[in-house]
């Protein structure tokens, strides 16, 4: 049985990012962990409720990608109709995933780490944030803010809410895209396409100085999983899943989202709280795989997009198979922006994205249902089971953030390795392990505070469990 | 038929014979809140959010089951009957699990309109998080007893509008419930003649059209009251 713990709902919004750095004999890093939050809670008071409340419900799992929750949620209530929704409706969920892909990603790359390396890591921290990059390049941070509103703008005019839009319902969705959305969204592009642009050219000269971070920051083998378009590119709702190792190779393909737990399983260890997601056929250890950005680009064959596809020849080139540092994320964010911006053009040109016929209707035919999306984070599963009338019985849902923890810990340990001398908890250590945690931009609302840096508490202990130091930042 | 005149809130006012309190109000164009009333089938004063004050007498009457009396003064927003309406408020919100965020009608509820009029930011009794299941046995309608308020108005109906007679009421107290006929799952009911009246007249989310989400459930008055019209007084008017 999994140790469940009740995350005070007050710990998630003021909590700390809790990190453990473990010690063996010799006094050298064996290991660290970071502790997430687990949404246990959600999964238990969504029984008894009608499946068809689910993506209302779900939405406001998360602050930050309700649309995410609200999407895979959608679909799983589409597995328990066994519909296949309307063509239109198939189209504006999608459309409406890459507002929510470009709003997170923009709000990663430039509120949350920019700062980092554009104004130097051991800038104090008190300017080291989305106000210092105002005070140093206010025309960068003002792109950057309103690439982010282009996305919440995609969201609301489909949703009409920017946050929380219960618009997407088991069968399709609830109201069509307009010829008024279509022209603003229309007109926005080239402007966010501009400052993607910028980005880009700006990292690719921050990768230039900082091959150490591409070294240290979470730089290990592992296996890779995302979805997959049936043709292999790039694909962000729908789709099949795919597992590459390292070398990116592909090791499984096509994967049923609904057979996830034959391939996924879900290890609980005494140091965590948190269950830690493997590859099943290589089991615990051999089967950590990350997801997210950085695993959608290293599984994918192609982008699909002709600028995407561009960068992510360059991409490539940063790996020896796949792309196997965590660094890099920020940079597979960017080419992912490059691709929803593209996406989004050709959907705005396809005639049949104004369409009207947007909900498929069924009753229950199936009793379990799964439904998978991309999340910004990465792969996120909804597994349902409900009774002959709808009603729910069981929720199990995948998040990237856990699927990421395993990693998450290898690059703490990493940077630690590292940046840890004579047992001494310093700033520039702090500095880097928080950035290391950015990298995957996991979904806590402690690592989210745009202005200032992320509340750390960083533990060291002893070969014998024994707290040897500890600090705490806020 | 003789009238009665009465004042209400400083308005001299006239009444029929066995008019109530709310109806005098009404024809006025006096707005008195009400929960549990319902045009067109008979009151049973379960709300109490229709309390009015009456000069000379101590205690607060309910508008819609007191009758007007002759020379009568009513008051119908005082700070002591805005006080026991909030109480009464806050006591319905806090006896089943209102979630007004997730609910199929949210943005279409008497009972949050009410809740919003009446400047309720939040709760001040213990909520009583009590376990209530959902029936969504009906092909075409569900029945979510956490957000049933037990105003009855669906009962009446059923009753005295349908006359179908499938809906009823079982229990005492909090622990008092809408049942269909020997409290069997709804879509068992036989005497069920789906004509959704029940959840036309519902004021809350407890009764929905099944596969409704977020938001989605519009309580269609206006056929409720077009049937009602065309009963009473024998005009169809759309
Ligand atoms: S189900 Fe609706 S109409 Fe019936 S008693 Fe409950 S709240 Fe009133
Ligand atoms: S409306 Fe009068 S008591 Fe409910």
């Amino acid at each position: 049985m999994a140790k469940h713990i009740l995350i005070d709902p007050v710990t998630r919004i003021e909590g700390h990012a809790k990190i453990s750095i473990y010690l063996d004999d010799s006094g050298n890093v064996s290991d660290a962990e970071f502790h997430v939050v687990e949404f246990r809670g959600f999964e238990k008071f969504c029984e008894g409720r009608p499946y068809s409340e689910m993506p209302g419900i779900c939405g406001r799992i998360c602050g930050i990608c309700p649309v995410s929750h609200l999407l895979a949620s959608a679909r799983a209530g589409d597995a328990i109709m066994a519909v296949a929704i309307p063509p239109t409706a198939d189209k504006l969920r999608r459309l409406m995933n890459l507002g929510q892909l470009i709003q997170s990603h923009a709000l990663s790359f430039f509120h949350l780490s920019s700062p980092d390396f554009l104004l130097g890591w051991d800038t104090p921290p008190q300017t080291r944030n989305v106000f210092g990059l105002i005070a140093a390049n206010p025309e960068l941070a003002r792109a950057g803010i309103r690439l982010r509103q282009f996305g919440q703008e995609v969201i609301e005019i489909l949703g009409g809410k920017k946050i929380h839009p219960a618009w997407a319902v088991p069968g399709g969705v609830r109201s069509s895209l307009s010829e008024q959305g279509r022209a603003r969204i229309l007109n926005w592009l080239p402007e966010a396409n501009a400052t993607t642009n910028t980005a880009l050219e700006l990292f690719k000269r921050v990768l230039d100085t900082h091959e150490r971070e591409v070294k240290i920051f979470g730089n290990f083998p592992s296996l890779f999983m995302g979805l997959v378009a049936p043709d292999g590119s790039w694909e962000h709702h729908g789709g099949k899943v795919r597992f590459v190792d390292s070398s990116r190779n592909v090791i499984a393909d096509q994967l049923e989202p609904r057979d996830y737990a034959q391939y996924i399983g879900e290890a609980v260890h005494s140091f965590s709280y948190l269950k830690s997601p493997y590859y099943r056929p290589l089991g615990d250890s051999e089967g950590m795989y990350r997801v997210g950005p950085l695993a959608r680009l290293n599984v994918c064959d192609r982008m699909g997009t002709p600028r995407a596809d561009k960068e992510l020849r360059h991409f490539r080139s940063l790996g020896h198979g796949a792309v196997t540092s965590s660094f890099l994320y920020h940079y597979a964010r960017l080419i992912e922006l490059v691709a929803c911006l593209e996406q989004i053009e050709q959907y705005m040109a396809d005639p049949e994205i104004l369409g009207g016929d947007l909900r498929a209707d069924a009753g229950i035919n199936q009793l379990d249902g799964v439904g998978v999306s991309e999340a910004p984070r990465g792969t996120l599963f909804h597994h349902y089971t409900v009774d002959g009338s709808g009603i729910v019985q069981r929720v199990n849902l995948i998040i990237a953030t856990g699927q990421n923890n395993l990693a998450m810990n290898r690059t703490v340990a990493q940077i630690a390795r590292h940046y840890l001398h004579d047992n001494q908890i310093t700033e520039p250590l702090l500095n880097r392990v928080e950035a290391g945690i950015r990298c995957y931009d996991p979904c806590l609302s402690c690592s989210t505070h745009a202005a200032g840096q992320m509340p750390l508490q960083v533990r060291l202990v002893g070969p014998g469990g024994e707290v040897l130091s500890e600090t705490s930042r806020d | 038929m003789c009238a009665k005149t009465l004042t209400i809130d400083g308005n001299e006012v006239s009444a029929a014979d066995d008019a109530t309190i709310l109806d005098a109000a009404t024809e006025a164009g006096i707005k008195i809140p009400t929960l549990c009333h319902l045009e067109g089938v008979y009151d049973i004063g379960a709300c109490r959010l229709c309390l009015v004050e009456a000069v000379g007498i101590p205690k607060l009457l309910p508008a819609c089951t007191t009758k007007v009396v002759e020379g009568m003064n009513v008051r119908t927003d005082t700070e002591r009957i805005r006080k026991y309406r909030r109480i009464n408020l806050e006591l319905l919100f806090a006896e089943r699990n209102h979630v007004c965020s997730v609910c199929v009608s949210n943005n279409h509820c008497e009972l949050q309109t009410l809740a919003y009029n009446h400047g309720m930011d939040h709760v001040r009794y213990d909520y009583l998080f009590p376990k209530w299941a959902v029936d969504t046995t009906h092909p075409r309608y569900g029945m979510d007893h956490n957000r049933c308020i037990l105003c009855t108005r669906c009962v009446r109906v059923c009753w005295h509008v349908e006359g179908a007679g499938t809906l009823n009421t079982a229990g005492r107290g909090a622990r008092s419930q809408i049942i269909a006929d020997l409290i069997q799952p709804w879509g068992e009911a036989d005497s069920c003649t789906s004509c959704g009246k029940c959840v036309m007249a519902c004021p809350t989310g407890a009764l929905f059209q099944r596969g409704a989400t977020v938001g989605e459930m519009e309580h269609d008055r206006e056929k409720l009251e077009f049937i009602i019209t065309a009963r009473e007084k024998k005009q169809w008017i759309p």
